[in-house]
């Protein structure tokens, strides 16, 4: 009467939509364990941190901005949302994504080693990508660079055969455009 | 008036201030300061535990019973270790509680001190909300935040954990009035467009019914008048999850039993049938649920939860309002008494016709036995000995926990205490302890498995310390029942380890408890040894013997539709016949 049972009592995964990408800004109380609760949430329900930036930008409300990219369904984007707005010390969430192509820029330190040739050409696109130099000895560089997330990727890929050793990365901070707020 | 007082006064006086009067605990190095302030004073009754689990258990039964924010007191280290369990439990089935744990001296935190572990990194993700009170300064508005947010919105476990050297500071205490939560302010009326658009679609609809769930008895014994009223003015069947149980009368005629795994023929029939769904506070469980693409397909789905997460996390809704069940449930009457919408007549006529058939599938009915007690006779008995009485019923879980949710027939809300979400066996005991002490002349029975009711058979000190009379009825039938039946429907009958060689004489067990044993193994026995239960006023532990491989029926084995359920050896095949269309057959 039954077809043969399956050996699990849980139901099976449902067919999979696409992921997409999204930018979520997040307004917390700059409070001992907020960032854990919020990292927390992400691994304990299995949901994706692609980047994750925090500081505290609202100094006499005690208020911190999390910047968090991730991806997932726009089912689990929902869940995302609505998890992290029912975290008690969470003033607000913001979806940039849904707002309209946010601006989104990040910060990396790049240490490159070499002489002779390699040398200059390191310096060169450094010029032309626009990255300033921080610190130098006859054999090293490290460079400053700004900008969006694929210049930051250009960047390293083309430094990796010049004698890339070293890359420190902020992660994405990001905001809406026009002249609405959070 | 500002009062000086040390943060162990402070506590109490923050609990005398919050309305506690019981709280459940067990003490230890850091918390003593506490315990001396407990000494010194008898607004408060504490209540000494066995072991942590069983507090927190306790102070869930006391809460679920009640309507009350439980309360727990544990030292730090392995008392809020053992704890975890039943926040997470209380977390998973939205039980308010307010759990204070002991901590090393603030110097000492980080440094691997004696009796020392993270307790807030621990249970951060087993509660609603946790705090660490490193200063003097913010402990009273902690503890009053802490039962705000214990029971605002969706209650949850909050757990305050206090270093010992904060609780001999003084500081000044500030009362609840003064303290205000920052940002914590869940949504509770629904949606006005939201209630019109469901009382039109409601109205409109052919095949309708009602899903409940623990939200309504969360919300208070108001929303489930109104539940009430608005299930018989629209005139739609009703059908509830295990959470959910009470809310709407069982004896009423609109009712359908419980829904889901263990669920009746005639509610997960009419939940696949069905073209409006009405789901109020109840959250689309995978154990409701079964398989979700052939889930309710159907129908148009109305989802009030108090919880926005709770929306579209597993199925897709239509029409989503936010808000507490019983101010939606109150709007819901009200609309639909001004807008008085024509339903169908003829349509609800052939639903319930359909559902008739379904009922006459008599899918609880089983095979009884002369010489051994059946489970669900046990559990039946035990229900028409005690329905007269003011009585409260808790479990353990396993297939005692699902004979009794299908068995037992509840009236009222807060009557049926049982771990929904986490699934905790050794619930049941500690659970009726709590109930016990809120209602110190109520009949408290734990409908409890042999295997489950060891893991904290230790709280039967605590029950006879206390004059809890409280009655555990023990279906005992020496296997782990639900996973020996997973085992024989799932795993070619290989019974690993589900089978218990080496049982306590429970009967003696009792004796040793300085408490009564009683042992049922023949049905005939069945009903003089209940009656002798009830009527004894000290805690008692009932074996009652049964059938060794009774299986608990209907099922639908996992990861199938509604439409597909396993039924009992008693229900014969005819009857199944009658109820299902061929288009039916094909899919059972």
């Amino acid at each position: 009467m039954n077809a043969p049972l399956p050996s699990t009592h849980y139901p099976a995964a449902t067919g999979a939509q696409s992921a997409e990408s999204h930018t979520l800004s997040v307004l917390v109380d700059n409070e001992p364990g907020v960032l854990a609760r919020v990292i927390g949430l992400f691994s304990g329900r299995g949901y994706n941190i692609d980047s994750l930036t925090v500081s505290e930008t609202e100094h006499q409300s005690h208020l911190s901005r999390i910047t968090i990219v991730t991806t997932g369904t726009p089912m689990v984007i929902e869940q995302i949302k609505s998890q992290l707005d029912r975290l008690v010390p969470i003033h607000d969430v913001t979806d940039l994504t849904v707002a309209g192509n946010p601006l989104e820029r990040e910060l990396a330190l790049i240490k490159v080693v070499g002489k002779g040739e390699k040398r200059v050409e390191a310096l060169r696109l450094a010029e032309a990508f626009r990255a300033q130099v921080i610190d130098a000895s006859t054999e090293h560089f490290v460079f400053e660079i700004t900008g969006r997330l694929n210049k930051i990727e250009q960047f390293v890929t083309l430094m990796q055969p010049l004698g890339l050793v070293e890359v420190s990365r902020t992660g994405i901070a990001a905001i809406g455009r026009g002249q609405e707020a959070m | 008036m500002v009062r000086t007082m040390t943060g162990a006064q402070m506590v109490l006086k923050a609990l005398a201030d919050q309305g506690v009067e019981h709280i459940f605990g067990y003490p230890g190095g850091a918390v003593l300061p506490i315990y001396d302030e407990i000494f010194q004073q008898d607004e408060i009754q504490h209540i000494l535990v066995r072991h942590e689990q069983g507090a927190v258990h306790a102070a869930e039964g006391y809460a679920r019973s009640t309507g009350k924010v439980g309360c727990v007191l544990v030292t730090s280290g392995p008392g809020a270790t053992n704890a975890v369990t039943g926040l997470t439990d209380a977390l998973m089935d939205s039980i308010p509680l307010v759990c204070i744990t002991g901590q090393v001296p603030t110097h000492l935190i980080g440094n691997d001190a004696f009796q020392e572990c993270d307790t807030v990194g621990i249970t951060r993700p087993c509660t609603k909300h946790n705090y660490l009170v490193k200063d003097i300064a913010d402990l009273a508005r902690v503890l009053h935040e802490a039962f705000y947010v214990a029971k605002a919105g969706r209650p949850g476990p909050v757990v305050v954990d206090i270093p010992k050297d904060v609780q001999f500071t003084p500081g000044e205490y500030v009362g609840p009035s003064n303290v205000r939560h920052k940002t914590y302010r869940p949504q509770v009326t629904g949606d006005q467009e939201a209630i019109r658009a469901a009382v039109d679609l409601i109205g409109g609809a052919k095949k309708p019914l009602f899903y409940t769930g623990g939200g309504v008895i969360n919300s208070g014994p108001a929303a489930s008048q109104l539940l009430r009223e608005f299930v018989r003015l629209t005139g739609c069947p009703i059908t509830s999850t295990l959470m959910g149980l009470g809310a709407y009368p069982a004896a009423d005629k609109q009712w359908l039993g419980m829904l889901g795994m263990h669920g009746t023929y005639e509610a997960n029939w009419a939940m696949h049938d069905c073209d409006v769904m009405i789901c109020v506070g109840a959250r689309f469980d995978d154990r409701i649920t079964g398989r979700l693409d052939a889930f309710s397909p159907g129908s148009t789905k109305i989802h009030i939860d108090i919880d926005p997460s709770s929306i579209n996390k597993n199925v897709h809704v239509d029409i989503p309002i936010i808000g507490d069940c019983g101010h939606v449930l109150e709007e819901l009457v009200r609309v639909w008494k001004a807008r008085a919408p024509q339903v169908d007549k003829a349509a609800h006529t052939a639903w319930w016709k359909q559902i008739d058939k379904w009922r006459g599938v008599d899918c609880l009915k089983y095979s009884g036995k002369d010489d051994v007690i059946m489970p669900q006779l046990a559990i039946q008995r035990l229900y028409e000995h005690s329905k007269d009485k003011d009585v409260y019923i808790t479990t353990e879980v396993g297939q005692h926990q699902m004979w009794a949710a299908q068995y037992f027939r509840f009236e009222d809300p807060n009557r049926w205490m049982t771990s929904g979400g986490l699934g905790t066996m050794g619930y049941g005991l500690p659970a009726a302890v709590g109930v016990q002490m809120a209602h110190r002349d109520s009949l408290v029975i734990d409908i409890a498995g042999e295997a489950s009711v060891l893991m904290t058979m230790q709280e039967m000190s605590t029950a006879v310390q206390y004059d809890l009379p409280i009655k555990i009825f023990i279906l005992n039938n020496q296997y782990m029942g639900m996973v020996r039946q997973w085992q024989e429907l799932l795993h070619g009958k290989r019974y690993s380890h589900s089978y218990t060689e080496a049982l306590p004489d429970f009967v003696k067990l009792a004796e040793a408890y300085q408490c009564v044993g009683i042992r049922a193994e023949k049905p005939d026995e069945l009903d003089d040894a209940i009656k002798e239960m009830i009527a004894v006023d000290k805690p008692v532990i009932f074996d009652c013997v049964v059938d060794q491989h009774a299986n608990c029926f209907p099922m639908i084995p996992s990861g199938e539709a509604h439409n597909n359920m396993l039924l009992g050896e008693g229900v014969s095949d005819e009857s199944i016949s009658e109820a299902v269309s061929e288009e039916g057959k094909v899919l059972v």
